[in-house]
Parts: C-alpha cells; sequence; structure tokens
C-alpha cells in the first residue's frame, strides 16, 4: 500500500473546535508529499462510547475500518484517542476471529465487512515512520534553536501498551525527536506522562482542570517558552482552558501551547497566518516575536 | 467510595456469584488476579485529585459481590480511562477494562451520567460525537479546509440496530 497517501480521518474533536490542529497539519503533510484523501462518509471512532458500551465501540471502530478498507487506503489520525481506538480495535478483530465474527454480523446489517487489510496510525507514527526522521529534518529552513519548549504526548497515543504497540508509554521518545527535529530544545519536567484530565471533563471539571493545572505548574517551573501537544482534547486543556484554570486557582502561566504541526511549520519557513496561529487562546506574540528575531 | 465504605456491609448485599458474571465478559477476564497491591491507585492521576475516586477499592469490592453498591455508585464514571493502572498492574488484572465493564453494566441499568447519551445521540444522527456549529462549517471555507465528510445515520443506524444502550438514549434524541 502506498506509503504517501492516507485517509484523512478527522474524528469529531477537531471540526468541533481545534481548526488549527488540522490547518497546521495538512499544510505540513502537504509540504512532505503525503496526499490525503478525505473519509468517503463519517462516524465517530467509538471511543468516547466505550464506557458505556463496549459492543457499539467495536462496531463504529470496525465501521470505519470497514469503509477504510473498500478504498484500499490507509488511515492517518490527528487525533491520538481515533488513533488508539482504531488500532486496538484493528488488532483485536484481526486475531479473534469470534468477535471478527460477531461484529461483522452487524456491520452486514449496512453491506460492510471488516477484513483487517489497512493501518490506523496518528500523525507522529506516520511522520516517524513512513516520511522518516531525514525528510522531516530536510525540510527546516528555518531551524527553531531560539526556543524551548515541553512535550505532552497524551495517553491514548501510548497505552495500553500491549494493544497500541506504539513508543514507550513510561518514556515516550517520537514526539520529542520530532520537536528536536526542528531544531528547538525539548525539556525534560516532572509527570511528563500524566493525563490532562480531559475525559473528566463533564463528569466532574473541577478535577480534570486540577489534573491540567498540575502539569501547567510543572511546565512553568522548568521555564518552556511553550507547550507541544499532538491530541485536540489535550490542547483544549491547556490552550483553551489556561485562562479558566488561572482564574479557578489564581494563578498566571500565559504559557501558549502550540500543536505540533505549527511548530514544523515555523522551522519550515511558513507564516503564522498559514498555521492559524490566530486560532489559539493564549497570546502568542512573545513568542512569534523570539522566533522572529532568532534570539 | 467512601460513603459506601462507612455503611455497614450486610450479608444480604453480597451477590457471590458477581465476580464470576465479569470474569466471563470481555475485558474482566482477569478480576480475580488482583491482590490489592493498590499500584492503580497510587498511580490513578484523577485519584490524586478526588476524595473517593480508588480504583483497588472498585476492583475489592467488586471481587466481594458488592454489586448494587459498585453499580450504583458516581464514583465509577470518573475513570478518565488513562489506562495507567492497566499498563502498570503488576498482576495484569487490565484495571481500566475492568472498571469499563462494570462502567457498561451501570449503563445497562440506565446509570449514566448524561454528557453520554448527549453524545451517543448525536453520534446517531449526525455520525459526529458533537454538534458541530454551522458557524464552524462555515468558517472551514474560509480557513481553506475542505468540506467535513457526511455521517450516514441510516447506514450507521443498521449496524447498532441490537446494541442495547440504545434503549437508554433513543427516547431523549426524539
Amino acid at each position: 500500500m502506498a506509503k504517501s497517501k492516507y485517509l484523512m480521518f478527522l474524528g469529531c474533536a477537531i471540526p468541533y473546535r481545534v481548526a488549527a490542529f488540522e490547518v497546521s497539519a495538512r499544510k505540513i503533510l502537504g509540504k512532505l508529499g503525503v496526499e490525503l484523501v478525505e473519509m468517503p462518509e463519517f462516524n465517530c471512532c467509538g471511543l468516547p462510547l466505550d464506557p458505556v458500551s463496549h459492543e457499539m465501540m467495536l462496531i463504529l471502530a470496525a465501521r470505519n475500518l470497514a469503509l477504510a478498507e473498500q478504498k484500499g487506503l490507509n488511515i492517518i489520525t490527528l487525533c491520538p484517542g481515533c488513533a488508539g481506538t482504531l488500532k486496538k480495535v484493528n488488532k483485536m478483530l484481526k486475531e479473534d476471529k469470534a468477535l471478527r465474527d460477531e461484529i461483522n454480523c452487524h456491520l452486514k446489517e449496512a453491506g460492510l465487512e471488516f477484513k483487517g487489510t489497512v493501518d490506523a496510525k496518528h500523525l507522529i507514527q506516520v511522520l516517524i515512520e513512513d516520511v522518516g526522521l531525514e525528510k522531516v529534518k530536510d525540510s527546516v529552513v528555518k531551524p527553531l534553536t531560539m526556543l524551548k519548549v515541553a512535550e505532552h504526548n497524551g495517553c491514548h497515543i501510548l497505552r495500553p501498551k500491549e494493544l497500541i504497540g506504539f513508543d514507550d508509554p513510561e518514556d515516550p521518545k517520537t514526539l520529542k525527536t520530532l520537536i528536536e527535529a526542528t531544531g528547538a530544545t525539548c525539556l525534560d519536567y516532572m509527570d511528563e506522562t500524566e493525563c490532562c484530565g480531559a475525559p473528566s471533563v463533564g463528569v466532574n471539571d473541577k478535577i480534570a482542570l486540577q489534573l491540567a493545572r498540575d502539569k501547567l505548574n510543572h511546565i512553568k517551573t522548568v521555564d518552556a517558552q511553550a507547550m507541544i501537544t499532538i491530541c485536540p482534547f489535550c490542547h483544549i486543556m491547556y490552550d483553551t482552558n489556561e485562562l479558566r484554570i488561572e482564574k479557578m486557582f489564581n494563578e498566571a502561566y500565559g504559557i501558549p501551547v502550540l500543536h505540533y504541526p505549527q511548530l514544523l511549520g515555523l522551522a519550515m519557513g511558513m507564516k503564522p497566518e498559514e498555521l492559524a496561529f490566530n486560532e489559539l487562546r493564549v497570546d502568542v506574540s512573545k513568542l512569534l516575536k523570539q522566533v522572529e528575531g532568532g534570539a | 467510595m467512601t460513603e459506601a465504605v462507612q455503611r455497614p456491609i450486610k450479608s444480604s448485599e453480597i451477590d457471590s456469584k458477581f465476580k464470576y458474571e465479569i470474569s466471563k465478559m470481555h475485558g474482566g477476564e482477569k478480576l480475580m488476579r488482583c491482590f490489592q497491591c493498590g499500584t492503580c491507585t497510587s498511580d490513578c492521576p484523577i485519584a490524586r485529585f478526588s476524595d473517593t475516586y480508588r480504583p483497588r477499592q472498585i476492583i475489592r469490592m467488586t471481587q466481594l459481590g458488592l454489586k448494587d453498591r459498585v453499580l450504583n455508585s458516581d464514583t465509577l464514571w470518573l475513570c478518565a480511562s488513562c489506562f495507567t493502572c492497566t499498563d502498570r498492574c503488576p498482576q495484569d488484572v487490565e484495571v481500566a477494562s475492568v472498571i469499563r465493564v462494570l462502567r457498561n453494566l451501570a449503563a445497562e441499568r440506565g446509570h449514566v451520567p448524561q454528557v453520554f447519551k448527549e453524545q451517543c445521540s448525536s453520534i446517531l444522527e449526525s455520525g459526529y460525537a458533537y454538534k458541530i456549529p454551522e458557524l464552524r462549517l462555515k468558517k472551514r471555507e474560509t480557513l481553506g479546509l475542505p468540506p467535513l465528510p457526511k455521517g450516514n445515520p441510516e447506514s450507521l443506524g443498521k449496524t447498532l440496530r441490537t446494541v442495547h444502550f440504545l434503549k437508554h438514549v433513543e427516547k431523549k434524541g426524539e
């Protein structure tokens, strides 16, 4: 299967409120020669409904995989939740014939069938495995050596380890490597792999925001100029909610939160406007001046 | 689950078959391996900020057969599904999956936070878990993004026809 052509699986959170991630990801992928084909039709990956019905999650995920199989294309996602779910279900159904038959009974009602012939990968997995680090590095024309940033992977691109099988959940390296490819320094900090809290929003907002605040505190302590995320939900927790957290806990962070493709895009020489920087909530003007000034 | 612990346990509320019921379900198979080391609770990001959410306690109550206490508890819904407990459990209990099995059973009883019903009804209607505002769709054009793929509610509905949980959702959505 062609390694430079993918079916783009947007998920729900990105079209709902995280446009900057999509805009910047499409820009950098275009520059790296990755061709994107839109999904023929869409349904949620299934992850949000796993807590209420595992069966429904399996059907929703399998349905997307079956649609991708019809197109004969591997899936790329920007959301780790979608990537994790599609990957997990793909593996489960491939390995468990009884489960596959059961889910296929449901899909058959709509004339679909899961066969297990495509892969699903998150953006950073595509960058590191298919595009390749060298090509990413070669695309950098304006190294961001003036920046010291902190990474945040999010949970579902890494866990549960046995089903996801990507990177090391206790010490993930891929995002760091990709950040360093832009010339920026990636700082270590306490509890780097800790959850952002997003899944608890709607059930208990206070706990969710306390978790996000904890991480912002750690990042502030190491003087990171920005936080780099690869998940729409994590981004909402730290960028959209940063002001809310500041008010709630009487703190001042002012830490810009960029989507990784925005960082790479800057290093590729793209303008902040092209990368939808104006969609971000936290003020990025100081950061962009530092990038412009080169010091 | 503090409130549940403080209330004395009566032998009549113990369902000794509950653990076997859970162990037969996909994701709950390894429930009985738990030896209560507490790694799950000490590593749980939610437990750090919640006074009541303790995964070890949920597992133990399940092993003990305190079915109604576990399934009717709001605490069950605090899990963020980060899978840290699953990855670090020395007994490979798959704690997060056991909790998911319990939540699925609670949901079957209709005991489920509103947010899940809303997401479910939105998916049935449009394919997307959230109702994407018209403004956002228009903005896609301004931002140079391609039109969003549409859902196929009819086809989706066919595949989900027999899913039990929908009985708690469809009434609300219509």
